[in-house]
């Protein structure tokens, strides 16, 4: 009975995929001090899985106080953004081999926004600036009886801007939504250009309006760090030149 | 024994570990909290004019800056063939006339707006701002009307 179980413990150790990681995490928490610190976790994990795998052994094994938000763990929900290795990413889409594991991994919270504790971030500035553009279908006159058709051109046309799913990604990589938070955003104007470009909505103008704002696109000085930070691979600058060109063709 | 468990065994050093239940961190307030005092959004269209002027404006200094060039450095001797009699015979004709005062106002107001824009996207503090930005209007206000009035005026005969 004991000889085989030996073996396979063996075997397994022999081929055991497991490595050791540093993770360099960026910790807070107010009721301790006011300054964060840098802490490091010596992991044994499997490169093949995701950072959120590495965060989840910390809390779970290590450190229970370790404080981050993950809901779905696929990428679908964006409630875990955050920045690894100085670049924003979903920790549940990031894996381990791909970033480097030599190296220690450092993770902390997306920039701009306050930190409450560790990697959770005050999200109520960035929710504001979605509130702001009216992120909803905006119509005149008497409710169809079926759907609202379009044609699957006009469809095309914004398909690019209904895969946010408001991780913040963007956003906080924005330099210009580093200095003062008071910029839209990125992800506040993907999710207006989502509905100015739908032909069946009737509120473009007014959103249009509000993005002409001092705050609004004029802001954008064209870095193209949303773009490479979004995690859904919206062309999230294209989508703001697109806003501006719009707010200049229909004036003149 | 409670004060124990909350500092040091579950959490680790955290550097200057001053604070705990009974004496908190100072409560942060959130920065771009929206309140009664955060300006309201003001849907002029002047972020739009200065945008646009930006484009137009760097298209036509390109032409006028690389022409102003080409004739001043390369052309006809290059250099040193700029004296008093270079500038005075050039501002005899109304079109280098016209050609130097669009050069000066464009590259000038260009100049200044993206100053403008770095102030507004790195001075964090609103008296930072406030003077940078004075400095930086008085200085353009100045170089434009100083320029302005030197070609309007300016007296080959002068001695
Ligand atoms: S545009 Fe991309 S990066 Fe920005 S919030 Fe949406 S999904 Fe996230
Ligand atoms: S946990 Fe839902 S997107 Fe990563």
């Amino acid at each position: 009975m004991a000889t085989p179980v030996l073996d396979k413990v063996e075997a397994e150790s022999a081929a055991s995929p497991y490595i050791t990681v540093t993770m360099r995490i960026r910790r807070f928490n107010p009721e301790i001090s006011d300054a964060s610190v840098w802490e490091d976790f010596q992991i044994e994990i499997d490169p093949k899985e995701r950072v959120l795998d590495a965060l989840h052994k910390i809390k779970w094994d290590v450190d229970g106080t370790l404080t981050f938000r993950r809901s779905c763990a696929h990428g679908i929900c964006g409630s875990d953004a955050m920045r690894i290795n100085g670049k924003n990413r979903l920790a549940c889409k990031t894996l381990i081999k791909d970033i480097n594991p030599e190296k220690p991994i450092t993770v902390e919270a997306i920039k701009g926004l306050t930190v409450l504790k560790d990697l959770v971030v005050d999200m109520e500035p960035f929710f504001q600036a979605y509130r702001d553009v009216m992120p909803f279908l905006v119509t005149k006159g008497n409710e169809p009886t079926r759907e609202r058709l379009q044609t699957a051109e006009d469809r095309e046309r914004f398909d690019d801007t209904t895969k946010c799913i408001l991780c913040a990604a963007c956003t906080s990589s924005c330099p210009v939504f580093w200095n003062d938070g008071q910029y839209f955003g990125p992800a506040a104007i993907v999710n207006a250009h989502r509905f100015i470009f739908d032909s069946r909505d009737e509120a473009g103008e007014q959103r249009l309006e509000i993005l002409n704002d001092k705050d609004g696109v004029w802001r954008c000085r064209t870095t193209f760090n949303c773009t490479d930070a979004c995690p859904r691979g919206i062309e999230v600058t294209k989508a703001i030149q697109e806003v501006k060109r719009a707010l200049i063709t229909r004036r003149f | 024994m409670s004060a124990d468990t909350t500092s040091s065994a579950a959490i680790g050093p955290v550097e200057g570990a001053v604070y705990d239940v009974d004496n908190p961190a100072p409560y942060i307030e959130a920065p771009r909290k929206r309140t009664g005092k955060t300006p309201k959004a003001t849907r002029g269209n002047f972020e739009m004019a200065a945008w646009l002027f930006m484009r137009l404006s760097g298209v036509v200094l390109v032409v006028l800056v690389l022409g102003h060039l080409l004739i001043q450095l390369f052309l006809d001797g290059g250099v040193s063939k700029i004296g008093f009699a270079f500038v005075a015979g050039r501002w005899a004709s109304p079109f280098w006339q016209v050609w130097d005062l669009l050069m000066l106002w464009l590259a000038m107001l260009h100049g200044a707006n993206g100053l403008r824009t770095v102030i507004n996207d790195y001075a964090e503090r609103a008296n930072t701002r406030l003077w940078l930005k004075g400095l930086l209007y008085t200085a353009t206000v100045f170089t434009i009307l100083l320029g302005t009035l030197v070609i309007f005026t300016f007296d080959p005969n002068i001695r």
